[in-house]
């Protein structure tokens, strides 16, 4: 509705539109579950309590990641970093381990938060392109793993009967704890954006930044506290990982903020920023995680199908995407 | 820096300057936008700050709300010297301002757009949204706005969005509420009703600074005004002590005897309306906006499109020019047909658009002012995939040449030139194309009082060559001066035409006032 | 070279503030280049053999599939878009030169340079025709594209065919194949931007793509034909990578590509908001990279410093850049 100078007291709620709106925040959610109910049918094993938590323990490392570039994305941003502060936050939480469960938490959530806080500062005090900072961040992060683990020689063991193992091999009520986590993190998301300043500043200022700023909202804080969290974020999905695997493998992460950027738009955030949903993030991770699985489940499949279904799943959801919103505003 | 809290506010008395400034000078890489303005605001009054395009009006709001600081002089706020930082500084401090363009959130609720930054927290820090929606349906209800504060505010009227605005202010306790072009947007009944809580809220103490370019609402609002020019204040005085002739004399630094001569457009008189017409449109709907749309337009002629906002009048130009999706209706050209949805046909039928948005459908602000005139014609002057430069080059140096268009050269970036001649640079890219077919949206808005008369003289020198003009403006007397008729839109539907002994500001009024009365009249001559 | 629209013989009309803006300006248009000759000096001061043709060649050689992939970058990112599949198509087309080779080189080359083409127009459908968001479109099209070529490629394949080891190998007075190959991409594409209508119409879509199309552009058929171009380079790239190398490794060509390539075109001028295409620039940035990489190889600088070191470099050179628009503006 920008184009035009006659502007309705009210745009039209037809029914239509409303139904596209639906569409629009819920789409990937009705995907997920016919994705999820046809293959209960398909597939004997896919419905099993034992698969289907392991698909969500599997997806919980990914969700945490999501989780921050949500915020990120809906402040009109975009982090590429995670991919690589994810592997560095793995493999510090592995070094970390060597001395104590305290410095496995720590010393990661520190290191991969303040470079989230650099990239912040970078972005929002100088003004430089998100694409370019956190591309920089990218290398910059993948750098200093390679500069901890003899470049990329030493794989780190979390060592035997350290309780930094327990965090992700261990559960409660027989699901993982990385489950809970992620659920009790996607709760607290959901309360910060929708129940904090904080929250909508940070679609204030996605949709409008120079506005928010004549408004006298903090953008610069804003940017500054969500490019750190989602360092924090990254590193915390590494640490979970790490324990998961008792090692901080230095591989990791490679193109995953690709895989979570696609996550968090089929979740129905917009790119464009200032508007998105929390949920609608996890869901898209679920919904990543439910199709390898099944290719998984097709033994005879080659694996580089998930890659090409997600792709092409990706391209539909956006195509629909783009249609609904045509829809909408008629 | 010194930042006055609420406790050290003085007793309101009505006369006592709240915000003024003192020898403020601001420049900017070289070119001076500020000299030494004295500007004084008092509590509850509505000061209008007029002045042409670039004679310092965005400047000296920016530098009072903290986005600038002043290269010498102070600003008194409450009787202290302070200096802000950040917009956030000012607006802390009780300085709010309002923008052209709305500048809320539209995917949040009413309620969150008031207090965005401020919300009511519960005892766990959490924004207390049944407190928050209370309060805002309070805030909503007493300047008489009647909203739903939970829906959100993507889905209000643009009038709707400007009051949730306002509402904003006063929600920081305000004492200075700065109106920067508040009603370019608005309806006339939004306009009324902004006003209306406008007059409230000086009612009770605070202090308005109002800018606009519509000059008719200055009397009718404004108890005070400050002109500027070139960055200095050159007259300053109760607006009812100034007419419309003595104002636009300050404002242009002319004598009162060469404005009056000029009237207050530069049309003349009526042209030549014996012929065939050359833009035929029947029937024209578009879904939500028009029904059943029909005129006619002689070669030579300049028809006006009247019409208070949301009437149509953009919407039906659009349509003719094949940017807006039509469902039916037919728009020929010398009585061959145009395609529908088709810019590209339309332009190749001859039919030109100079769309209002300037910035976001006109120009494009990197290229040269050359490459810009030469957009539109882009397609027809290559050759097997090749731009003919020299042909270009020429064209585009008649027309910087026949439009006085002011640059530094042909390569000149069009972002580095004022609003005036930005505007000349896109009546020049469309005449390139050699229209028959003229469809003006509001050309002379926004641009400095100079420049419009230049448009204005230009607009009738082209009808007199015999193109067909399609005149939109919000200016009753542009379109009554400028226009050999007008047709008059109300709610999408053309409502009357007006020729000959009926082509005046009082029918034109009348047949505008079914849908609520526009604005008055001002003319002090 | 370093304007990036045509420019007839200016009027001697009076610029104001030049002197004032001639600093500022000056190192964002011309820092890439400073850069480079800097780079250049210091390696011949402190690398041993670096002033040979050997070296010299071999530094030739390498930037020339991240160039021709940065050629077409900066087209799109002219447009104000960007595409993140350049990497996938390479891959693309380097598995699919073993796949054909038994109907000839040229059957093989065309089928990979087509591929190339499809997924081009594919993204330029997905952009221009429907509105998707380039970075989501291209995001797409890289996730499925280098699945798509792991299942053709499936492993490493050495390639035998002698005219495709020729063009990766050979040379033509001296001069390689593939870099006379870059080269002529380079004069095309420089005038396509400069010359032709396409090139004028695309940089006034990247300046403001409302206006283009009221202003009758094709603006659907230029955004379209950008992303066919961009992705028929990148074919090219993945082809001319694929004969240097004799072989065809679709889990490793062309990755990460992408972020060079954009490294490249911004480093070189062209602004990520469009409405620019510097393609002088664009060269020179990606030779900057294939020097700053190399002068930390002949120094046997381990990976982890060389990363972090372009890191700070990318971010510095970007500042270097936007730092001054955004005083100006």
């Amino acid at each position: 509705m920008t184009a035009t100078t006659a502007a309705p007291e009210h745009l039209p709620g037809s029914g239509r539109a409303r139904l596209a709106r639906l569409a629009q925040r819920q789409g990937a959610l009705v995907i997920l579950v016919a994705a999820v109910l046809v293959s209960t049918f398909v597939f004997d094993s896919f419905g099993t309590a034992g698969n289907l938590t392991n698909i969500a323990l599997q997806a919980s490392f990914l969700a945490v990641v999501a989780l921050g570039m949500t915020f990120v994305i809906m402040s009109g941003g975009i982090d590429l970093s995670v991919g690589s502060v994810f592997a560095l936050g793995g493999v510090l939480a592995a070094w970390g381990a060597q001395h104590g469960t305290w410095a496995a938490l720590l010393v990661p959530l520190t290191v991969c938060g303040a470079i989230g806080l650099v990239q912040g500062l970078v972005i929002a005090r100088g003004g430089l392109p998100p694409f370019i900072v956190t591309l920089a961040g990218l290398l910059f992060a993948r750098g200093l793993l390679l500069l901890i683990s003899d470049e990329g020689a030493t794989t780190y063991k979390v060592p035997a009967g350290s309780a930094f193992r327990e965090l992700a091999q261990g559960g409660f009520l027989g699901i993982g704890y990385p489950i809970w986590i992620v659920l009790a993190a996607f709760a607290a998301g959901g309360l910060v954006l929708h129940r904090t300043s904080y929250g909508s500043t940070v679609l204030a200022v996605g949709g409008q930044e120079d506005a928010a700023d004549l408004m006298g909202l903090p953008v610069a804080r804003t940017k500054l506290v969500t490019y750190t969290m989602s360092g924090v974020l990254a590193g915390f999905g590494g640490l979970l990982m790490a324990s998961y695997t008792s090692s901080g493998v230095t591989v990791l992460g490679v193109g995953m903020e690709l895989e979570v950027i696609s996550a968090v738009v089929l979740g129905g955030t917009l790119l464009t920023g200032g508007a998105g949903t929390v949920l609608g993030s996890l869901v898209g991770v679920l919904l990543l995680q439910v199709i390898r699985n099944v290719i998984n489940q097709v033994g005879s499949l080659n694996s580089n199908w998930q890659a090409v279904i997600s792709g092409t799943i990706l391209l539909i959801v956006v195509t629909v995407q783009r249609w609904l919103a045509t829809v909408e505003r008629r | 820096m010194v930042t006055p809290t609420d406790t050290a506010r003085p007793p309101s008395t009505g006369t006592a300057t709240v915000l003024e400034t003192e020898g403020v000078t601001k420049s900017f890489g070289g070119v001076q936008a500020l000299r030494g303005v004295d500007f004084h605001l008092a509590e509850g009054e509505i000061h209008a700050l007029v002045g042409e395009n670039g004679a310092g009006k965005s400047t000296l709001i920016k530098v009072l709300t903290g986005v600038h600081r002043p290269d010498e002089g102070s600003v008194r706020f409450a009787g202290r010297e302070v200096e802000f930082h950040r917009p956030a500084e000012a607006q802390r401090a009780g300085i709010s301002t309002i923008y052209q363009e709305v500048n809320l959130v539209p995917l949040l609720s009413v309620a969150r757009n008031i207090f965005l930054g401020r919300e009511p927290r519960t005892r766990f820090g959490l924004v207390d949204t049944a407190a928050m929606n209370r309060r805002a349906a309070e805030l909503a209800g007493s300047l008489g706005v009647d909203i739903d504060v939970t829906e959100d505010l993507g889905r209000l009227g643009l009038g709707a969005q400007q009051m949730v605005a306002l509402a904003r202010a006063m929600s920081v306790d305000s004492r200075v509420v700065i109106m920067d072009e508040p009603t370019s947007s608005l309806e006339a009944r939004e306009v009324a009703t902004l006003f209306e809580v406008a007059r409230n809220l000086a009612g009770r103490g605070v202090g308005l600074v109002f800018v606009s370019h519509r000059l008719d609402e200055l009397w009718e609002l404004c108890d005070r005004v400050t002109v500027l020019r070139d960055g200095q204040l050159v007259h300053a005085g109760p607006m009812a002590e100034l007419d419309r002739v003595n104002l636009v004399a300050h404002m242009l630094g002319r004598e009162v005897a060469d404005v009056v001569r000029g009237g207050t457009t530069e049309f003349g008189d009526t042209h030549r309306r014996d012929r065939e017409p050359v833009l035929a449109v029947t029937g024209l709907d578009v879904r939500k906006r028009l029904h059943d749309v029909a005129f006619t337009v002689r070669p030579g002629e300049v028809v006006g499109l009247g019409g208070l906002l949301g009437s149509g009048r953009s919407e039906t130009v659009k349509a003719v020019y094949g940017a807006l999706p039509v469902r039916a209706g037919t728009v020929s050209v010398d009585g061959r047909p145009v395609r529908a949805n088709s810019v590209r046909h339309a332009l190749r039928s001859g039919v030109a658009l100079l769309s209002e948005d300037r910035k976001a459908e006109g120009i494009v602000p990197d290229l040269s002012v050359r490459d810009n005139i030469a957009l539109a014609v882009l397609p027809r002057f290559s050759r097997a995939g090749l731009v003919a430069e020299r042909r270009i080059d020429a064209l585009v140096d008649t027309f910087v040449r026949r439009l006085r268009i002011k640059a530094a050269g042909p390569h000149q970036k069009v972002r580095e030139l004022s609003g005036g001649n930005q505007q000349k640079v896109l009546m020049a890219r469309w005449l390139c194309t050699e229209p028959r077919v003229f469809l003006l949206d509001e050309p002379t808005r926004g641009i400095d009082v100079g420049a419009k008369a230049e448009v204005q003289a230009l607009i009738d020198e082209l009808a007199e060559q015999g193109l067909a003009v399609v005149l939109i403006s919000s200016e009753m007397d542009e379109l009554v001066e400028g226009a050999d008729r007008i047709v008059v839109l109300r709610d999408g539907t053309v409502e009357r035409e007006l020729s000959g002994e009926l082509l005046t500001s009082a029918a034109l009024l009348a047949a505008l006032a079914g849908a609520g009365a526009g604005s008055e009249e001002h003319d002090d001559e | 070279m370093s304007e990036q629209v045509a420019a007839p013989p200016r009027p001697a009309a009076p610029e104001p503030r030049r002197g004032r803006r001639f600093d500022a300006d000056w190192i964002r248009r011309n820092g890439v280049y400073v850069a480079l000759v800097v780079l250049l000096a210091i390696n011949v001061v402190i690398t041993d053999n670096f002033v040979s043709e050997g070296t010299l060649r071999l530094q030739l050689i390498q930037v020339t599939p991240v160039l021709i992939v940065a050629l077409g970058m900066a087209l799109v990112i002219g447009t104000e878009g960007i595409d993140l599949s350049v990497g996938a198509v390479m891959a693309i087309a380097a598995a699919l030169i073993p796949l054909y080779i038994g109907y000839g080189t040229a059957v093989a080359i065309g089928m990979a340079v087509l591929a190339g083409g499809i997924s081009g127009a594919l993204a330029g459908t997905l952009v221009g025709r429907i509105g998707v968001q380039p970075i989501i479109a291209t995001l797409g099209i890289m996730v499925a594209g280098r699945g798509l070529a792991n299942l053709f490629g499936g492993e490493i394949k050495s390639i035998r065919d002698p005219g495709i080891v020729a063009l990766g190998s050979e040379s033509l007075l001296g001069v390689p194949y593939v870099v006379l190959i870059a080269a002529a991409v380079a004069a095309s594409v420089w005038f396509l931007v400069r010359r032709s209508t396409f090139g004028r119409e695309l940089v006034a879509i990247g300046g403001n793509k409302r206006a283009a199309e009221l202003a009758g552009l094709p603006v659907r058929r230029v955004l379209t034909t950008t992303y066919v171009i961009c992705g028929l380079l990148a074919a090219l790239a993945g082809v001319l990578l694929a004969a240097r190398s004799q072989a065809s490794d679709p889990t490793k060509v062309g990755l990460l590509v992408e972020l060079s390539a954009i490294t490249a075109v911004v480093i070189g001028g062209t602004p990520l908001s469009g409405g620019q295409v510097r393609i002088a620039g664009t060269i020179a940035g990606a030779l900057l990279m294939q020097l700053i990489t190399a002068t930390l190889i002949f120094h046997d600088i381990p990976d982890s410093t060389a990363q972090i070191a372009q890191a700070v470099i990318v971010v510095a050179a970007v500042y270097v850049q936007l730092g001054r628009r955004k005083a100006k503006s």
